[in-house]
């Protein structure tokens, strides 16, 4: 029963719900030159999975993330800037692809609200620690 | 004390936390990442056939003047399955519909069309999603209505359904 179950598994075959074709090159390899290679992961560690959604492109083995890393790879191999290639994805994609939000808008409050948090702290302790004086 | 109401400060606070956390709960989330090119040119692009008998789909094919829809799909894809019937509707009605393979086998897209019929003018093979990402399509299936000189007007996310096809109608009639 045991030996049928394991012959069962063995001819079980995943299911590929994400299609059959090729998986671009510079998806999984890395680029020859080492500095392009660590300024492409560095950006692809800021930037979201349209499919997976919470991970990185970085971190995640869905096939859009690797078409994603590919676009990275091609780009900076180009020559071309990190910052622009964010910029490039945020206009197919809106600012939701990316992990750093600009510091304008409502991206400029979820930077501010730490600062002002603290400050407002700061000035409630303040007053707390003069009483105790 | 001399200021008693700075002890309300850290229940506001809360409060207004808790006002957040019951909007979120309260507002529907849109999950589907919408693509920013609407408005915008379509990306230039030329793709090999998907499958032999139907030609394949570069950009310059759909600034002809004449405004279509663009489907992305695969056959792999069920609720591309499911959306078949509605796509052959959206044909009768006059529309033109080009699409897009996504990682896809010729065979397999022949066997698709064997089996749910071909609403297609032109299928273009976008192997390795290039072009998907360039569209700044977030899955499949998708629809586009693009108009007469090749700009992206609408984008449409998951499968068209019964309801869904009068306002695609509209739309491209509205882009002549």
């Amino acid at each position: 029963m045991r030996m049928l179950a394991l012959i069962f598994l063995m001819l079980a075959t995943p299911v590929f719900a994400q299609g059959s074709g090729p998986t671009p090159a510079l998806a999984n390899r890395q680029l020859p030159d080492p500095a392009k290679e660590a300024a492409a992961t560095k950006l692809m560690h800021s930037l979201r999975c349209i499919q997976c959604q919470g991970q990185s492109i970085a971190d995640s083995d869905a096939q859009m993330a690797g078409t994603m890393r590919a676009e990275v790879r091609q780009q900076i191999a180009a020559g071309q800037k990190p910052e622009a290639i964010r910029g490039w994805m945020i206009a197919r994609y809106g600012e939701w692809v990316s992990f750093e939000p600009d510091m304008k808008g409502a991206g400029l409050l979820l930077w501010l609200t730490p600062l002002l948090v603290l400050i407002a702290g700061i000035w409630l302790a303040r007053g707390l620690f003069r009483r105790g004086a | 004390m001399n200021r008693p109401w700075l002890l309300w400060i850290p229940l506001a606070v809360v409060a207004f936390i808790g006002g957040l956390a019951m909007y979120g709960l309260a507002v529907p989330k849109d999950e589907q990442v919408h693509s920013a090119m609407i408005g915008q040119k379509l990306p230039a692009f030329s793709l090999p056939a998907a499958t032999a008998g139907v030609e394949g789909l570069a950009s310059g094919d759909m600034a002809d003047g004449k405004p279509r829809l663009l489907n992305i799909f695969a056959s792999w894809c069920l609720p591309c399955k499911a959306e078949a019937p509605y796509l052959e509707a959206l044909k009768k009605a006059g529309i033109e519909i080009d699409a897009i393979a996504i990682r896809d086998r010729p065979e397999d897209v022949a066997a698709f069309l064997n089996e749910f019929g071909n609403p297609f003018r032109r299928i273009g093979s976008d192997s390795e999603m290039a072009v998907q990402l360039k569209l700044g399509s977030s899955g499949v299936p998708e629809t586009y209505v693009i108009g007469g000189d090749g700009t992206i007007l609408y984008q449409h996310i998951g499968d068209i359904r019964a309801e869904h096809v009068p306002m695609l109608i509209e739309k491209v009639n509205a882009a002549k």
